[in-house]
């Protein structure tokens, strides 16, 4: 059993990086409109869009 | 001072290129039979339009800017898009100047990092992925414009552009001529902060959940240690540790909002879900940490971490739903004309924000615009329609030297006024202070649901602790057990969701149907009948002048609609409105010639239509032209406060009709359904007595329980009165109404109503008429039967698991699965209960 001693450890070091991950994309606004981009995928790209580096409204 | 118009007829007016727009459009949605359609929107296109064959045909001219757009873009890629808008495009004229202004730009506009400038746009009309696809590439082809993107869900759209290289006025007439009139976002820097507070609550979620799951996995192996032949020692210690941290992390970070809420209703002296929660958690993450340090009795760490998720999981659904409803209001608000013409010193005419307007400016106000500041009319003669400020349901007559205020429409003729009060000072803003002073003193509900789940927990925690003692004493080789079973058997998490789950799918189902609903806490004061005070105007009435009885020949109404197809006059809108509504839309299209026609002002209108002469006015001038006997006149219009309009064919009275403003035709029933229901409904207005007592009558609603002639403070007293004794629900539109509207228990807006009253309102109904009004009364008392429901199924549950486990029939095992079949109940139950889905 002393296993558990590792993968337990092991596997809060992975739930971290989710975590870690989940909150990036929250902080980032990945969860603020869920509709739109659907939409938006719809639409293949032929024109080129000039964006400003950061797509987050708020930063 | 004005007086009341009575029937006359002004000049024609030509119409802006914007209404004639509209009109085509109307036309071409009216025609079913046509086989051509629009290039652009593909509706089919008016007979008229129609160009020669292998040409584009258009409904009307917007669509044929728009296409024009497109076209020279290279952009006609939109037409081959799967799903596209299909509504003409309203071709607009105006020049968007005020956003060029100083004050629009300090109000409205941002800086971005990058040295860009920023705004939110509200979009008119935006609703499907052609809108997202235009919306997002049409103003990059601007030299200036960095980004546009859309958010479809709120119809905003960001906009960052390069000032200095182009003016926003060119960005918002693309948008404009693409269909999609933009509107400055009025909620931007309340959004900012709304927009950080709900990321941090997903964030909280997020952590929480993933904490809870990883401290079940050892408790689970725990329970199954207790069970069966007993787990290692230094690997339960080695669990206990592993969770006493995590949990700590959880109680530390996520739950800290808990222990911050709990620690205001200390300090306000109030009862708050959070305090009984923030006890039933500090208990719980305290016992159990001493007992992970002692090494000895249970740890209560699983049970915590999911409550702690849990019950972030329903305060997010209901903050969502609230944000809902808000942002509806908000954009509503946005919608309400923030720009006005200026006339400048050498006649140019200027557009202007409201902002930017000062006492001495000269306006022109067109017709059918809303003023934008009180003044003094220095020149033309029109009619308003001060039914928002007033209440007064017809429009008022006024000319050179009367005083205009701010918020009320006029109707007819384009008017010039000498700003005597802008912005802050003028009447309306003042009664809008007063109406955001009393929202403030107004005092929270606590809700019954909160006050039950705060004493169960505080029950459930001594118990844990008599039956822990007592059964230590008793037996000690099971006390443990059953402490352990207790807890978590009786987790509050049911309970706890039990209100916000069902009063978000309330909610939730509510918008759908059109009934915004700010709060839980309107839910459960509608579900108990009450008073029920109603405004007349735009509440139970339609607010606009119709067509309301015709007595005498139908087939002279094609003749009189003809005549009056021209003209301005507000009563002439009533007979286009009354008269169009009756008959077939293919016979309008066939109205009868009209040879001459003479509009006296004050009179009416003289004709010759297919042969006939016609003459169309008040009583007065039609009986001084044509020499028949009068019939004594019926009192009976008077009473139900009515125009009358007489018709004269050929020298001879062939029909009389009367005008005014109709009561909505779902009021009578929908008032007799509530007083069913057990309401005592009023009406309270600003009108006239007759009007209202007529009114009144025509309800079936007895002679005191309609209140005539109130002001905006009458209206007050009475509803701060009436609240007193008993729960008040104040239904109204108007400015006139906001003060009323906070003071009540329940307040709602309904329909096409000003935005004093949308703010302010804890229920708004978006589909006209006073139906919505029932479904609202009718799935309140439903979703409190589905929380009263869930209360008691998560009660019941609770009481038997808890007798089971204290007198140890149930393992920590068997308890640890049954808890959350508590919980699915209650969402299962709160999910598929009917509340709003009545009709569809």
């Amino acid at each position: 059993m002393s296993v558990v001693y590792l993968v337990l450890p092991l596997a809060l070091v992975i739930v971290l990086v989710a975590v870690i991950a989940f909150v990036w994309a929250a902080r980032r606004g990945q969860f603020d409109d869920l509709e739109t981009p659907a939409l938006r995928m719809l639409n293949d790209d032929d024109v080129r869009t000039p964006r400003s580096g950061n797509s987050s409204p708020d930063h | 001072m004005a007086s009341v118009a009575r029937p006359e007829f002004s000049g024609s007016e030509p119409r802006d290129a914007t209404t004639s727009a509209v009109a085509l459009g109307t036309q071409a949605g009216a025609i079913q039979a046509s086989a051509l359609a629009c290039a652009h929107c593909s509706l089919p296109v008016p007979e008229a339009l129609r160009e020669a064959e292998g040409e584009r045909s258009f409904c009307c001219a917007g669509c044929r800017t728009a296409y024009a757009i497109l076209h020279e873009h290279g952009l006609d890629r939109y037409y081959d898009l799967g799903t596209r808008r299909e509504v003409p495009v309203a071709l607009s004229t105006r020049s968007y100047d005020e956003f060029d202004h100083e004050a629009f730009r300090a109000r409205h506009i941002t800086a971005t990092q990058d040295g860009l400038s920023r705004i939110e746009l509200l979009l008119e009309g935006v609703h499907c992925a052609s809108c997202v696809w235009l919306v997002e590439r049409v103003p990059l082809l601007l030299t200036g414009v960095a980004r546009a993107e859309l958010d479809i869900g709120r119809s905003l759209a960001t906009i960052e552009w390069d000032a200095n290289a182009l003016p926003l006025s060119s960005v918002a007439r693309t948008l404009a001529s693409l269909g999609y009139p933009p509107h400055p976002f009025l909620g931007v820097r309340r959004d900012a902060v709304r927009r950080s507070e709900e990321r941090a609550a997903l964030v909280r979620i997020g952590v929480a959940g993933a904490i809870a799951i990883n401290v079940m996995l050892p408790a689970l192996a725990m329970y199954a240690g207790v069970l069966g032949d007993g787990m290692d020692a230094s690997l339960a210690r080695f669990f206990r540790i592993i969770s006493m941290g995590l949990t700590l992390l959880a109680v530390v970070f996520p739950g800290r909002v808990f222990f911050a809420g709990a620690w205001a209703a200390i300090r306000t002296r109030t009862l708050h879900l959070d305090l009984p929660v923030a006890v039933a958690l500090g208990a719980g993450v305290l016992r159990g940490t001493i007992n992970t340090i002692t090494d000895s009795g249970p740890v209560y760490f699983d049970g915590v971490t999911l409550l702690i998720f849990l019950l972030l999981v329903g305060r997010y659904l209901q903050q969502r739903g609230t944000r809902a409803a808000t942002d509806a209001s908000e954009l509503l608000l946005s919608l309400t004309p923030q720009g006005a013409r200026v006339v400048e010193g050498d006649g140019q005419v200027r557009e202007l924000p409201a902002a930017a307007l000062l006492p001495g400016m000269t306006l022109e106000v067109r017709a059918g615009d809303v003023f934008a500041a009180d003044g003094e009319i220095s020149g033309g003669t029109s009619t308003i329609d001060r039914s928002l400020l007033t209440g007064e349901s017809r429009p008022v007559r006024v000319e050179t030297g009367d005083r205009v205020f701010a918020g009320t429409r006029n109707c007819t003729a384009p008017l010039r006024i000498t700003v005597t009060q802008a912005g802050d000072e003028s009447r309306v803003a003042r009664l809008l202070r007063q109406v955001e002073e009393s929202s403030r003193r107004r005092a929270p509900i606590v809700r019954l649901a909160n006050r039950l789940a705060g004493w169960f927990v505080g029950v459930v925690l001594v118990l844990a602790v008599v039956t822990f003692v007592v059964r230590s004493a008793v037996d000690p080789s099971t006390a443990l057990d059953a402490a352990i079973a207790l807890l978590v058997v009786t987790c509050p998490c049911a309970l706890a969701m039990a209100t916000p789950l069902a009063v978000t799918v309330a909610m939730g189902r509510a918008a759908r149907h059109g009934v915004l609903i700010r709060g839980g806490d309107a839910l459960e004061a509608l579900a108990k009948p009450g008073v029920l005070l109603l405004d007349k105007t735009g509440t139970v009435t339609e607010s606009r002048v119709s067509l309301v009885r015709w007595e005498g020949a139908e087939w002279v109404k094609p003749f009189v609609l003809a005549l009056e197809r021209e003209s301005l006059h507000p009563l002439a809108e009533g007979f286009r409105r009354g008269l169009s509504d009756s008959e077939a839309p293919d016979s309008m299209r066939d109205l009868p010639t009209v040879e001459t026609s003479t509009h006296v002002a004050g009179g009416g209108i003289v004709g010759r239509v297919d042969g006939h002469d016609v003459i169309v006015g008040s009583p007065q001038f039609v009986s001084s032209h044509v020499a028949v006997r009068v019939p004594p006149e019926g009192t009976a219009h008077a009473d139900e406060a009515l125009t009358p309009v007489w018709v004269a064919v050929d020298g001879e009275l062939v029909a009389r009709a009367f005008l005014g403003d109709p009561i909505r035709a779902d009021a009578v029933e929908s008032v007799t359904a509530l007083r069913q229901a057990g309401w005592d409904v009023q009406l309270l207005s600003g009108d006239a007595e007759s009007v209202v007592r007529a009114v009144g009558g025509a309800l079936g609603l007895p002679l005191e329980s309609c209140h005539a002639l109130a002001t905006p403070e009458d209206k007050l007293r009475i509803v701060e009165e009436l609240a007193r004794s008993q729960r008040v629900v104040m239904v109204g539109d108007g400015v006139n109404d906001a003060a009323a509207i906070v003071a009540a228990t329940v307040g709602i807006a309904v329909h096409g109503g000003a935005e004093a009253s949308l703010t302010v309102a804890d229920v708004y109904l978006s589909t006209p008429g006073l139906a919505p009004l029932v479904d609202l009364v009718t799935g309140s008392s439903r979703t409190m039967r589905v929380i009263r429901r869930n209360i008691t199924i998560s009660l019941l549950y609770n009481v038997v698991g808890a007798s089971l486990a204290i007198t140890g029939v149930i393992s920590p095992l068997v308890a640890a699965v049954m808890m959350p079949i508590s919980s699915l109940t209650v969402v299962l139950g709160s999910w598929y209960a009917t509340t709003f889905n009545t009709r569809t």
